[in-house]
């Protein structure tokens, strides 16, 4: 095992940790809202990349991505408007169930819009052969674009959650709703915000991950448990543990290959998942008290 | 009480014959390689349908059950141990009786596991698994534990399709019958059809059977308690662990043994088996039962099971089970077949009695 090895292993685990930890930055945002883990999350990525190689054809590369994430921000609201807001003190079995519905036939409408194909945006900038060259470790392009934006969209989204007045009103729901509304703040609003946000940052990933991911239609499932690890690894609802833990995630699966088959690679991670369920459900990062005090 | 236990069975008894005959008398017989089949994946309907309805805990990984079950069997009586032949292990396995000498499809002699030996071994492996992973797994609730058989679905998944001894993408094929008594054998032959559809559903009557008995006793009124408070359950002396669990490894068992009868029905298995829309499948049936509902889940799954195979979905087959679960999770969260639904023509009809008598 030489270095150099070592090196490409590690960027190719940041890369994937980083879409991970983008996925569970997303469950984090509705969970807050709601309370619910919203199953399709893992759909809005692969929904964000499919819209956006389809849009590729009639326009500039960066006018479809933005109208890929616009469109999946769209179906987002929809799904909260249709299937979320009228919902009577739903419980959480009830809630489990209807975002699996969701998510299957999110898929199963790509399944009918897309086919089977796998596809791919290119590459930002360069080509799939072109490398970066920090010293021993090449690097593609496109793996700084995604760690890069990925950057980009936790700053923003920091600065959402703590400088504006909407996403104060957000964060003020997701810590006491019944307060948050005798203030005047519309919690349903929120809520459907917060899907909006979250099939945002999704579809965001799904495009900046797909020339080296490639997307199909039921890449989404695959997603989405590992997001799920990732969001419990760093304990849920807390977002800069979430990436933390989506890097450590990446890595561990990246070394994983070099020890097992490629085909094992999710077995590793989603026994990962398993072990942490069941030893330490609050997380690396979370305290166990905080955890207890949410509904399950 | 004996009477309303016995009666549906009954009839369910009476259905089954009738809807061979008309299938026989209307020239359909091919329907009833389909009605065979739904009858093994009833089994696990009914199993989930005491985890989800009576126990209260979700899995959406009962697939995964299933394809141990099917796996395990269909990998011991079709690996050929005939290289093996001198190791004292195959020795003393071929002495025991469990193995037996077969023909493969070229005529060279195989020896294989005995389909008895591998079902049992199917379902060991299927407890013991269920017993290590249910333990920690039931101890979570809500979204941890939906998410968690989730997992355990996928790495099942995961590892039949990446495991080229369990012929990986393409699955197991060539399987053989399986003889579960002289005269009585699970195998696709057209000419034993009518002969399948029976033992399919025979082994469905006697399912419905013991998990009925389990309801109406001790054990079905500590399950009720568990679902509706469990610390209440809890304070009342239900040991509330032992029972989830034990509930947990019986749903397991039944997926397992629905999996070994469908393997050596069709002859083959395939990772698709294994695939967590299926868990998800099984789920959408027991909630359109009516969740707490054995009899629900069974009709239900007996008509949406026959509709899919027969392939009246088309494409949007798997589209149709997301759209039924969505509709009925919004409209009917308690289920669709109901005990109140089915008790309010009785109630019409004594209504009507008290009238007459004032």
């Amino acid at each position: 095992m030489n270095i150099e090895l070592l090196s490409q292993y590690l960027v190719a685990g940041i890369t994937y940790g980083t879409i991970y930890a983008i996925v569970a930055i997303g469950f984090n945002i509705i969970y807050n809202a709601t309370g619910i883990i919203n199953f399709a999350q893992g759909e809005f990525v692969m929904l964000g990349g499919m819209t956006a190689v389809t849009l590729h054809g009639y326009m500039p590369l960066p006018a479809a991505i933005l109208s890929a994430v616009i469109v999946t921000m769209i179906i987002g609201a929809l799904i909260e408007a249709l299937f979320i807001r009228w919902l009577v003190g739903p419980s959480v079995l009830r809630m489990i169930i209807i975002t699996i519905g969701i998510s299957i036939m999110l898929r199963e409408a790509a399944l009918h819009v897309w086919g089977e194909a796998v596809r791919a945006l290119p590459y930002f900038t360069g080509t799939e052969i072109s490398v970066i060259s920090f010293g021993d470790v090449h690097v593609s392009p496109q793996v700084l674009w995604v760690t890069g934006i990925s950057a980009v969209m936790v700053l923003c989204l920091n600065f959402f959650f703590n400088y504006t007045l909407l996403g104060r009103q957000m964060r003020a729901c997701s810590s006491n709703r019944d307060a948050a509304r005798l203030c005047g703040i519309n919690a349903k609003n929120m809520v459907t915000l917060s899907f909006v946000l979250s099939a945002g940052i999704g579809a965001l990933a799904g495009c900046v991950v797909s020339p080296i991911t490639y997307v199909q239609y039921d890449s989404g499932t695959g997603l989405a448990i590992k997001g799920f690890t990732v969001a419990i690894l760093g304990g849920l609802g807390n977002s800069s543990a979430a990436i933390a833990a989506g890097l450590i995630l990446g890595i561990l699966e990246s070394i994983s290959v070099m020890i097992l088959p490629t085909a094992f690679k999710d077995v590793v991670s989603i026994s990962l998942l398993l072990i942490i369920l069941f030893v330490r459900p609050s997380g690396i990062f979370g305290s166990v008290e905080a955890s207890r005090l949410k509904e399950f | 009480m004996l009477r309303s236990r016995f009666a549906p069975l009954l009839a369910f008894v009476v259905l089954i014959v009738c809807v061979q005959l008309l299938a026989v008398a209307a020239d359909k017989p091919q329907y009833l390689t389909q009605l065979t089949m739904t009858g093994y994946y009833s089994l696990v309907i009914i199993g989930l349908c005491m985890l989800i309805g009576y126990a209260g805990q979700i899995s959406i990984g009962h697939a995964g059950f299933f394809a141990i079950g099917g796996y395990v069997s269909a990998f011991l009586a079709t690996y050929n141990l005939m290289p093996h032949k001198e190791k004292a292990f195959t020795g003393i396995l071929s002495k025991t009786g469990l193995l037996v000498q077969a023909q493969d499809l070229y005529g060279a002699d195989i020896l294989v596991f005995h389909p008895w030996a591998a079902c049992i071994a199917a379902v060991a492996v299927t407890m013991l698994i269920a017993y290590v992973i249910g333990g920690p797994i039931l101890k979570l609730k809500g979204h941890y534990l939906a998410m968690a058989t989730l997992g355990f679905g996928t790495i099942i998944y995961k590892i039949v399709l990446g495991t080229s001894l369990f012929g990986a993408a393409d699955g197991l094929s060539d399987i053989p019958g399986f003889r579960i008594l002289p005269g009585l054998e699970v195998s696709g032959k057209s000419s034993l059809r009518i002969h399948n559809y029976y033992i399919a559903w025979g082994i469905v009557v006697l399912g419905m059977l013991l998990l009925s008995n389990l309801i109406n006793s001790r054990v079905g009124r500590a399950l009720r308690s568990i679902h509706s408070a469990e610390d209440a359950a809890n304070a009342m002396g239900i040991n509330t662990a032992r029972y989830k669990l034990n509930i947990f490894v019986l749903s397991a068992v039944f997926a397992a043994l629905g999996g070994v009868f469908l393997t050596h029905y069709n002859g083959g298995i395939g990772p698709s088996e294994a695939s967590i829309m299926k868990s998800v499948r099984y789920v959408a049936i027991v909630a359109i039962g009516g969740m707490a509902n054995l009899w629900g889940a069974l009709s239900m799954g007996l008509i949406l099971n026959f509709m899919s195979l027969r392939g009246y979905f088309g494409s949007y087959d798997d589209a149709v089970f997301g759209i039924i679960l969505i509709i009925i999770m919004l409209f009917a969260p308690e289920g669709l077949l109901r005990r109140e639904l089915l008790q309010w023509p009785k109630k019409l009809f004594s209504s009507k009695a008290e009238e007459k008598k004032a």
